[in-house]
């Protein structure tokens, strides 16, 4: 067993010259880096971090947008034994107070030593640097620019032993940040071993992607996990994908990719959104995988895609799933790649009802379900009822795992860590169904919203709307509500009005959705402004998401 | 074709087909982008829409903030185009 700093100083010695990475940036040419370039860029950082007295086993937080001086800081930091944890980069959307506050709760929690960030952001994080945990802040620009050659250094990254943390993975929001989930470099090891067999990966593979790194997917699948194992990754940023799917095609087809992993809206969004003439010899031969994963799978994105893309080479064979969370590193399940991903077709009402996945009697409606495929080695999957009690195949319940690649824990929380297990067994919140050894994902407990694979907690939304003039402070819920057209979720807000006034409905509507935009970056799809009858509440008068959900949605007669 | 025009079509495209709101008037000033009234998803959405209104081709680097955040100035670079 190894460790990240060992791993990449043993592929520059073996393969120096050896391109690794290829880096797009939208108007602007590739950019191919070789082992040497990468350890060399990387090292500035670790130089820099180990001068200014940074030491292992210390927090580092990132806040770069997507490009070359992300990939060196992130292994940069860990070739210095830190532990490097990205925090989103602030977009234009975004109001500085709020992205402020969410910096601010991120520090207070995790206790990180330092910062990296571009000059331009210093006057947003200046006043931490002495005033909190972080002992020094460092510009980026400063780093690229120095020339360290000639300097003789040892990476305190050896030092690093294998059950020492290596990262940490937050998720996005006041809520996700709060949460940072800790991976030591044997879980990632071990993760990489058992997803390689899982994909069958070998030194033929190419890898394509344009997710966000701060992401378990564009992380590990589409980051460490090629750079450790020496195969070549194509990266291009989420921004100009957003922009242009078909640049991502491009991509595949110029550097014959066979791997790509992409969330479920992205199958709707690259169906519906690329112009043909954007395509012009397009070749999605090369691909021999891909992996729907990180929001629910959809069996009409499937076959939509397929369709359009079956004429530019495309083959059904390559569709592909996944069920991957951070806690476990990534992957805990995988399918399509032996065979093709098996649909199930169960009776929909004896599901709703039942919660049994059962064939459909004769003319009745039906439902199908994605398999997400066989646990990946050394992962297990347990399907359990509210007693904690093993249920059988095809009767819906909770979903827990347990493997060699677990969470050492979320960062410094305790209790929110032994919250999240059950007799050493994580409980995923998740919840769904085993058949013939397959496990099929149907929905979640916990009130998680996903847009566009992205995890949003619907409190981060109703504490913005209830600040808002003319809503009663408290009574709002935001929920997801999935939408067929995108195959991903809507975020819908109710809220309930402070007098029965409608009368500037429209304005304190518009104030909604600018405060939530500018404060998590979600656009919303409805706003329900109700007066004080409608909304449903608990007996201690608190608000229940998913009972007004469901009040809504038969209001509003939408699946 | 007069800017007015340009600017009542691509109001009327973007409340029916992106917002799914047929009523909903929007301003030629009003803030698209920033106002979080269309998230970075119907980005594409919008400029393909704007293509097809008036066959014009929009490219991706212009898809943000400075460019693409007014009816106002989105109507000025389909003007610019088609003259």
């Amino acid at each position: 067993m190894t460790t990240f700093t060992a791993n990449l100083l043993n592929h520059l010695d073996q393969n120096p010259d050896k391109v690794i990475l290829h880096l797009q940036k939208a108007g602007k040419g590739d950019i191919h880096l070789s082992y040497k370039d990468l350890i060399e860029g990387s090292s500035r950082y670790a130089f820099a971090l180990s001068q200014s007295g940074i030491e292992p086993g210390e927090v580092v937080i990132i806040i770069l947008q997507h490009g070359i001086e992300l990939i060196f800081s992130y292994l940069g930091t860990i070739l210095n034994g830190s532990i490097p944890s990205i925090m989103p980069f602030l977009t234009e959307k975004l109001l500085p107070e709020k992205y402020r506050k969410d910096l601010n709760s991120l520090i207070e929690i995790t206790k990180p030593s330092a910062i990296i960030a571009f000059k331009e952001f210093m006057p947003e994080i200046a006043f931490l640097e002495n005033k909190s945990s972080v002992k020094k802040i460092l510009i980026s620009e400063n780093i690229a620019r120095e020339n360290i050659r000639g300097t003789s250094y040892i990476f305190s990254g050896l030092k690093r032993e294998q059950n020492d943390i290596v990262l940490l993975q937050h998720s996005s929001g006041t809520t996700g940040l709060q949460k940072g989930v800790a991976l030591t470099h044997l879980a990632v090891f071990n993760q990489i071993e058992s997803y390689r067999h899982a994909i069958n990966l070998t030194d033929d593979d190419v890898i394509v992607s344009w997710l966000p790194l701060y992401h378990d997917m564009g992380l590990i699948a589409s980051f460490l996990m090629p750079v450790l194992n020496g195969i070549p990754l194509v990266l291009m940023s989420p921004f100009d994908w957003v922009r242009a799917p078909h640049r991502l095609f491009q991509a595949i087809s110029e550097y014959q990719g066979t791997l790509c992993w992409l969330p479920n809206f992205a199958y709707n969004f690259c169906t519906k959104k690329i112009r043909e003439n954007d395509l012009i010899d397009v070749n999605l031969s090369p691909l021999r995988a891909v992996i729907n994963c990180s929001e629910p799978m959809r069996y009409d994105s499937h076959i939509m895609f397929a369709e359009r893309f079956s004429h530019y080479g495309f083959k059904e064979t390559a569709l592909a799933t996944c069920y991957a969370m951070a806690e476990n590193v990534f992957a805990v399940t995988q399918a399509g790649i032996e065979k093709p991903v098996t649909y199930d077709v169960i009776d929909l009402e004896v599901f709703q009802k039942e919660k049994i996945a059962q064939k459909p009697l004769d003319g009745r409606q039906s439902l199908i379900m994605v398999s997400a495929g066989k646990p990946v080695k050394d992962s297990y999957v347990r399907i359990i009822d509210n007693n904690c009690l093993d249920l059988p195949d095809r009767h819906l319940g909770d979903i827990i795992i347990q493997s060699n690649c677990m969470l050492e824990g979320y960062y410094l929380r305790k209790d929110e860590t032994q919250r999240s297990f059950i007799d050493g067994w994580f409980k995923t919140g998740d919840l769904g169904y085993l058949a013939d050894g397959e496990l099929y994902i149907s929905g979640r407990k916990k009130d998680l919203i996903i847009v566009g694979g992205k995890n949003i907690y619907p409190q981060d939304i109703e504490t913005v709307v209830t600040e808002v003039e003319g809503i009663h402070p408290g009574r709002a819920v935001a929920f997801g509500v999935f939408n067929e057209d995108k195959g991903t979720e809507d975020v819908v807000v109710i809220a309930e009005l402070e007098k029965d006034d409608k009368s500037n409905e429209t304005q304190i509507g518009e104030e909604i959705r600018r405060r939530v935009t500018q404060s998590t970056a979600v656009a919303l799809r409805h706003i329900l402004l109700v007066n004080k009858k409608w909304m449903i509440k608990t007996s201690s008068g608190k608000i229940a998401r998913l009972a007004n959900k469901e009040k809504y949605l038969q209001e509003f007669n939408q699946k | 074709m007069e800017k007015s025009e340009i600017i009542k079509l691509i109001s009327l495209k973007l409340a029916l087909e992106i917002l799914k709101q047929p009523d909903r008037v929007i301003t030629p000033d009003e803030p698209l982008i920033s106002s979080g009234l269309i998230d970075s998803f119907s980005l594409v959405d919008l400029a393909l829409q704007v293509e097809d209104l008036f066959g014009v081709r929009i490219e991706d680097f212009e898809l943000n903030v400075d460019t693409f955040d007014s009816l106002n100035q989105l109507s000025n670079i389909v003007l610019s185009r088609i003259k």
